[in-house]
Order: structure tokens, then sequence, then C-alpha cells
């Protein structure tokens, strides 16, 4: 191998950060082990002192060499067999460097894998194939899509204690697939592997010809993670002023995001002055543009006071400028978060205090089941209101990890208390939110005053009602089977037309890309979507439509807050089928053995009882 | 590579740049903890391209445990003044003058008073409240759970239950008074990308890196280097001419020689591909019993 070849080559590759998280015993550390073992990157001093330390504490047995123990760092830790941190791991192949973050799956260890999550690019989840998807497999999926990691390989392992049985991977990738359905991870790959054999680790497993895909090693080599930067909004945080003499000022940072050029007008945040940039200043040398994550020097053609904290951006293409924003939190500390607490708030290059207005609802993350809750203990993950002394410059994390994410801290033991991922809108109305309440009476609150300054029209609902023959309504139509409840939404747009009713049915999707097109599509921003569709559900049933939505998914969290919403008018919820949440209280609930025209009868019954559409009609 | 996209490399210079910028931002005493090797070198030229094209907003802080390589202290002072570096140097004096060496003292006892003892006097003296460090996570494997802001209390000490999490690529360098933070710029780097990093940059080492005849006798499996008079020779010792080079650098009646004839970076790095010896073997004071480092840093040693 030619030296000088391998340098540049090595220096000229890509990088790729991945995470890895698995339960205690599934065979993390192993796999790991594996990945540097046969990238032939473990060094033959480390290897040979390890076969000294399998004899100790290895679970092998004699013989074979416990990959595991190459990866346990701290004594505590080796003592009881587990690790209990986040560890960095290095390796390369020819084709990139790997930055690997292990984290531990144990309960209590939701801060570590949140840590290790934030900087990746990608996340490797282990399931144990004798024991299948458990609970958890959820929460590790979760928390990945928390943080935003587009690219998820779910490595199937111990499939030798499977008798690399096809069935059993196929078992496990339905039961996972249909999870991971709600978590929008764009990119996911199932992988059937042994770490302690080394079957599709690096080399393809020959007991698994059944399987055609990548082993792991390939998928984490050729996975494109090149289009998960923000290239399009600028933002530069400036964390330090250079002023060596009279003639130079320049502005140093990192390119948080966007791309910036020589001759770019920029504004500066929070003075609102504008200037030009004139030069983008390096060691190496002035550049003509810069991009994310380049660390440079920004003079500008100006003098403008601007000082470490501030932010420099295009004026054509702001962050928002708030003291109000609403965050999920990772709760990180042992003393639980509490309504009313004022804490320290890091968020690119600066601290400002800030006070947690109101827990909207806390997450479940075994579940996903959203609660109320007065305060967040430790691992615990929730929705917050929070205001800030000072406003920040921010961005929704779903689009900028850099501008969207911020840290707390205590602010008297200092600790590092929460992580914070910014959510696009928010769901009241930020005017409101020095009063602490609870998210009901808060969204309560937004409708009565959005009521009282609603400007009516010279037409009133009466005369809307005579003209139309029936009143406007919104009906959501749910229930398990998707697309069955698809069908019956639009089947009852058509029949209720034909009874010369102004009958809409409108497909959430069809909003993902119009009214909803700013926001990204998770668990997280469902809400925002559930709050503009209640909002529109309000406007569309004044207007004296019969509005019908499919609502699959809906729970009765949903559901009560677009009947709020929707208010002064009510809604129709119709249920199609076996009731996937027991609790959600439909006024209508239609058995899916039953013929459509029955369906409609019942729906028809419901609406001339409660005087929606005259008797006649039946 | 894809438009808009950086090298590796590129990308870790980047993220040292950030930290050092981050560093001097959150803090307002802030030294560099300066040891001479390789690392160290590096280090510098980071902090150097972060400030450009400013002058280094703190110094360089080197300890002397009295016992360094000459050619490191000629190294050291050559490269201090033609890079126009403030330098302070400090030694244990009350080790200096109680006569604490490797050799009566055994190498724990002798590293904790003119290493450990010795940083934290000066540390102290200087009210420094961030000094930043070379230590890189691939380097052992208690560094692997290594903070890049690692939080130091009142006595300097790093308690491995009690670390801040650290998301993202934001920091927390609130402390109260007394209390400090070591910093770690190249924490992700390795030591292929540090070689290269010297290659490309051509930065300056310390010749010790390369191969050289150096007088040497063997010890407990290691190759010492008898560097000066003090050396205590066994009385069947008897210093040999071999062609030798450093892999890492400390004191020099504890670090381990190789045989070797890599005389240029490339070699070196071909060296170390086929070797495959890892780094801190060399060093004795890693194998002073199990988990040794790790009970090191918990009392204050870098």
């Amino acid at each position: 191998m030619n030296i000088d070849k391998f340098l540049n080559q090595h220096e000229q590759k890509d990088l790729l950060r991945f995470l890895t998280c698995g339960s205690v015993d599934d065979g993390k550390s192993t796999l790991i082990g594996r990945l540097l073992y046969d990238s032939k990157l473990i060094f033959d001093d480390q290897l040979s002192a390890l076969r000294n330390d399998s004899e100790k504490n290895g679970t092998t047995g004699t013989g074979e060499i416990d990959y595991a123990l190459l990866l346990d760092g701290l004594k505590a830790e080796r003592e009881q067999g587990i690790t209990i941190d986040v560890a960095y791991r290095y390796f390369a192949t020819p084709k990139r460097k790997f930055i690997i973050a292990d984290t531990p799956g144990h309960e209590q260890y939701t801060r570590n894998m949140a840590t290790g999550a934030s900087t990746a690019d990608l996340a490797v989840i282990l399931i144990d194939a004798r024991y299948g998807v458990v609970t958890q497999t959820k929460r590790h999926a979760f928390i990945a899509s928390l943080l935003g990691i587009k690219h998820l390989a779910v490595a199937v392992n111990k499939m030798d204690l499977a008798n690399y049985d096809q069935e059993v991977f196929n078992g496990i990738r339905e039961t996972f697939s249909s999870f991971l359905a709600q978590l929008q991870i764009p990119d996911v790959v199932f992988i059937p592997l042994s770490a302690l054999k080394g079957d599709n680790v690096v080399d393809k497993s020959v007991n698994q010809p059944w399987y055609q895909g990548p082993t792991l090693l390939e998928f984490l080599e050729n996975v494109n993670i090149a289009d998960d930067h923000n290239l399009s909004d600028f933002r530069f945080p400036v964390q330090y002023v250079i002023r060596p003499n009279l003639d130079f000022r320049g502005f140093a940072g990192s390119v948080s995001s966007g791309i910036v050029k020589v001759g770019d007008r920029i504004q500066v945040l929070p003075s609102r002055k504008e200037s030009t940039v004139k030069n983008i200043v390096t060691a190496d040398g002035n550049l003509d543009e810069a991009f994310p994550p380049q660390a440079v020097t920004i003079e500008l053609e100006d003098e403008i006071d601007i000082s470490s904290g501030d932010m420099i951006v295009h004026p054509h293409n702001l962050p928002r400028i708030s003291s109000n924003l609403e965050a999920v939190i990772i709760w990180m500390s042992e003393d639980p978060l509490q309504n009313g607490l004022t804490y320290l708030l890091r968020h690119a290059g600066r601290n400002v205090k800030t006070r947690i207005d109101t827990v909207i609802y806390k997450i479940d993350v075994n579940t996903l089941k959203k609660e109320n809750s007065e305060n967040l203990e430790l691992n615990e993950v929730g929705r917050l209101a929070l205001s800030t002394t000072k406003p920040l410059f921010f961005d929704a994390y779903s689009k900028n990890h850099e501008t969207g994410s911020f840290v707390l801290f205590h602010p008297i033991t200092n600790a590092t208390v929460g992580a914070g991922m910014i959510i696009d809108g928010t769901s009241f109305d930020a005017k409101q939110t020095s009063v602490v309440q609870d998210q009901e009476s808060r969204l309560k609150d937004h409708v009565a005053r959005r009521e009282f300054f609603w400007e009516t029209g010279l037409v009133d609902q009466r005369e809307r009602t005579l003209r139309n023959r029936h009143k406007g309504k919104t009906v959501v139509v749910t229930g398990r089977n998707a697309s069955a409840t698809q069908e019956l939404a639009k089947q009852l747009e058509r029949y209720l037309f034909r009874m010369n009713m102004n009958s809409y049915y409108l497909g959430l999707s069809s909003i993902g890309s119009g009214l909803d097109a700013d926001i990204e599509q998770g668990a997280i921003e469902r809400d925002e979507q559930i709050r503009r569709t209640g909002e529109l559900a309000r406007i569309l049933t004044g207007a004296g439509l019969i509005f019908i939505i499919a609502l699959s998914k809906a729970d009765d969290y949903d559901l009560d807050r677009l009947k709020l919403l929707n208010s002064p008018n009510e809604l129709l919820v119709v249920n199609l089928g076996y009731c996937a949440y027991k609790e959600v209280a439909a006024d209508v609930c239609l058995n899916d053995d039953d013929n459509t025209e029955e369906h409609f009868a019942q729906i028809l019954h419901w609406l001339s009882a409660k005087n929606i559409i005259p008797e006649y009609c039946i | 590579m894809a438009e808009y996209q950086l090298s590796q490399l590129k990308q870790l210079e980047a993220e040292s740049i950030q930290i050092f910028r981050d560093a001097v931002s959150q803090f307002e005493r802030p030294i560099l903890l300066y040891s001479i090797g390789k690392d160290s070198s590096v280090l510098v030229r980071l902090a150097q391209k972060a400030f450009y094209p400013g002058r280094l907003p703190f110094k360089l802080l080197h300890i002397d445990s009295t016992w360094k390589f000459r050619e490191m202290i000629e190294f050291r002072d050559r490269f201090c003044a033609e890079n126009n570096l403030e330098l302070l140097v400090h030694s244990n004096e009350e080790g200096r003058a109680a006569g604490v060496n490797p050799f009566d003292d055994g190498s724990r006892k002798y590293t904790d008073i003119m290493k450990t003892q010795a940083l934290l006097q000066a540390l102290d003296h200087g009210k420094f409240d961030v000094a930043f460090g070379g230590a890189r996570r691939d380097e052992e494997k208690s560094r692997a759970k290594e903070r890049i802001y690692s939080f130091r209390d009142r006595h300097h000490q790093w308690d491995p239950k009690n670390q801040r999490p650290e998301l993202w690529s934001i920091y927390n360098g609130r402390i109260n008074s007394g209390e400090s933070v070591r910093v770690f710029p190249i924490s992700n780097w390795t030591e292929t990308d540090i070689w290269q990093y010297i290659r490309l940059e051509k930065i300056p080492i310390v010749p010790l890196y390369f191969a050289k005849p150096r007088p040497v006798v063997e010890r407990n499996g290691s190759l010492i280097m008898v560097d000066d008079e003090r050396m205590r020779l066994e009385p069947e010792e008897k210093p040999v001419e071999k062609l030798i080079r450093f892999r890492t650098l400390g004191c020099y009646p504890l670090t381990g020689a190789i045989e070797s004839s890599a005389v240029t970076i490339e070699e070196i790095v071909a060296e170390m591909l086929q070797t495959r010896i890892s780094e801190r073997s060399t060093r004795v004071i890693d194998h002073d019993g199990d988990s040794s480092m790790e009970q090191k840093k918990r009392e204050g040693y870098f």
C-alpha cells in the first residue's frame, strides 16, 4: 500500500456519525467489537490484553474472544458488565470514517441515548431475534426520530440462535415497520445478522441466502447523508469578535446552515442593522463562499456593532424572532422540571434566562401516549411552552438542528438539566403565555378570544341554513383501517352531494403539501396539523359546508382538541369498525360488517336528530 | 465528494475551531496546556486558525516535570519563539527541592508530585477557569467517554458519575468560582488524522518522533533512552546505540522507545499500520494496574 495515497485518501473520506442502541443483552457491544475487529482496526496489543481480560470477566466462555470487553471504559461499568454512558469509538474503511456513539439501552438512561443521537446522522437499533420488538426497541426508535435522525438500520441480531430463520426475521420486520410508520423516519433498512458469528456485519452471511440486502457495513458505507444538511437558510451565530488592529474587525463563527457569499447583503440580529459581506476570512486564505459546518471569520463593508451571541442572516430569510416558544424537552436531571421555574437556556452560542410557562403534556416514551403533567422527571419527554428574557433567533428543529436546539442549565448547580428541540409554530396565542395554565384551558382561552374577535359578514347563519337547507357540520371519520376510513369518508361526500347538500371531503395528505407545507410530518408536529385542521373546520362549518375528513389515527387527545377548536360548532365523530382507541367517544359507531347503505342511514339519522339536516331528507 | 461537503479532516478541523471559539467566549481566564507532543502541536495550530488573523487570546502552559527529554525543551522554546506564543513554564519546586525522581519514588508517586500536583499548583496560581488539552478519545478506553467540556470541581477532581450531558455542539461552560473546565478540542481526532494533518499543514514536531541512533537500555521490556547523566543504570546495564524513535513523548525515564527506521511521516504511518501496537502501550504509567489512567484522571492528571 502506498502511504502517500493512503493518507490522502484518509483525509478526503467523508464522515458518518452514528449511534448504536440496544437493550441490555442484545449484543450491542459485541456488534461494535465485531465492526472494529472485522474492519481490522483493533490493534494487536489491545487484542492480546483482551484475551487475558476475557478469561477474567468474559461471558462468552473460554476460547472465544469477548468483543464486548473491548469497549467498556469505566471501572464501575466493567464490574457490572454493562455500559452506562455514551462512549465514542472511531474506525475507518477505505470509503468512510465513522464515529460511533455507543449508548446503553437501560431504562434510566434515555438521556444518554439522546446525547448520542444529537450528533448522529444514523442510528443502528439492535433487536434480539429471540425476543423480537420489545418496549425498549420502540423507545429507541422514538428517541431517534425525536432527535431528527433520518436513517435507521435495524439490526436483527443473534440470528444464529434463531436458526437463521427467515420467518423470524420477517415477523420482526413487519411488527416493527408498523410501529415505525408513525415516526416518519424516511430511510429504514432491516438486516438479519449475528454479531458473534459475524454474519452480515462486514461479510455476507452464508447462512442466510434468502437475504439479498446489504450487510451492516455496506449500508453504513453507502448511505447518502449529503442531502441531510440545510443549505438554504443562512444562519451564522457570532462566537467571537477578532480585532487584531484598527484595520481589521472580523466576526468569527461557524456556518450553522445555508450558504454565504462575498457580496451578500446581510442583516444582524438583534440590531436589525444591514451590511454587505466584504471578505470571508480563514487562516488558509479568503473564501468566495462558506457553507456548514465551516468555521470562518466574516468581515463586513460597514462598521456595525456586533458582539458574541449575535446572529448574521440574510435579510430576505429571517429565523423566527420571539421570546415565546414551544419545544419538546428531554429532562436529564434528578430534580424534576416544574412549571413556573426559571432556568438558563443556551441556544446558538448565547445564554438567556427562561421560564417554563407550562408543561403542555408529557409523552410516554414507551407507548407514545400523551398525558397531562405538571412536571417532568428524569428521562421523561414532554412538550413545553417557555418564555425567555431576551428574544431568541431560532428555527424549528425539524428544519434546522443547529438553530432549533437548546440546552437548559440549572441556575444554581449549573448542571445540564434538559435538552430542547423547538417546534414549528405554537399551539396557542403567544401573548397569553405569561399566564401559567394547562393546555386545555389555554386552548379554551384561545378559542374564546378568537370567537370574540370574529368578524361576521352580512349573511347570518339562519339565512345560510334556509338557502342551503342544512346546517354546516364537520364530520371526522376515524377507524383502525385507514383505507376503509378514507373510502367511507369519500363515499359520504358523494352520498350527501347527491342529496343536494354542500358536502366537501378533504384528504389530509392534500394539505400536507399545501396548508401544512411549512411543517414537518411527525409525531410532534402532528399537534400543529391538528390545530390547523381544527381552525379550518371552524371556518368551513361557518361557511355552511358539511366538511368531511378521515383521521384514522385520531386519539382522544386529537379529538378533544379538534372539538375545542371547532367550537362554537360541534363535531360529529364517526368511528368505523373495531375501536382502535377504546376511550374515543364516537357519536356514531359503525360496524364494519354492515354495508355502506346501513352506515349512511345511521349517519343521516344522527344528523337529522341534531337538526343539521331536515327530517324529510331521509 | 459532493458539492458543499467537507472532507472528514476538514470537518474535524472546523469542529475544533468551533470549540476553541466557544470556550473563549464562555470563560474569563483560558490557558492552553502544552505538552510539546505532536497532539499539542496540532492543538496550537488549530488555535491559531481559530483566532486568525488575531493572536491567541490565551497563553501556553507547560508543566515541566524536570525529567523531560532535552530535545523536547529545545523544541518547545524554539517553537514558541517562532510562533510568537506566550509560554508559562511551571515545575513543582517543593518536589524538585526534595529531589523527587522516577527512580527512587516509583512512577506513580513521581507522576503525582511532579506532574499532577505541579499542574494543579499552576492552575490554582493562574486562577484559570478553562484549560485546553490535547487528549483524544481514541487514545485509551477510559477517554472514550470523556466529554469535550470536562467539568472539574474545586479540587480539580473529575467524577465519572457526574459528567454533564453534551448534546449537539452546545457546551456547558457554567461554573462557580474555584471550579474549572478542561476543554478537549481534538477529542474526535484519531492518530491517523493527527499524522495526516501534521503532514498536510507542515506542522513542526519534536525530532524524537523520527528514527535516529540513540543510546538506550532495555528495562522491563521497554527501551529507555539515556538522555542525560541523571539516568540511573543498574550494574549490568550498558547503554547501546539503537535506531529508535518515540510514539509518544513524556519523561524520558518513563517513556519507552521503539526500534524503527522511520524518518518521515509516511514511514511512521506505514509502521503504525503494520505494527499495530497501540499508542499508549509505550507509556509505563498506563500499566500501573487495572484502570490506572482512570484513577489518575480522577486525581486531576490530564
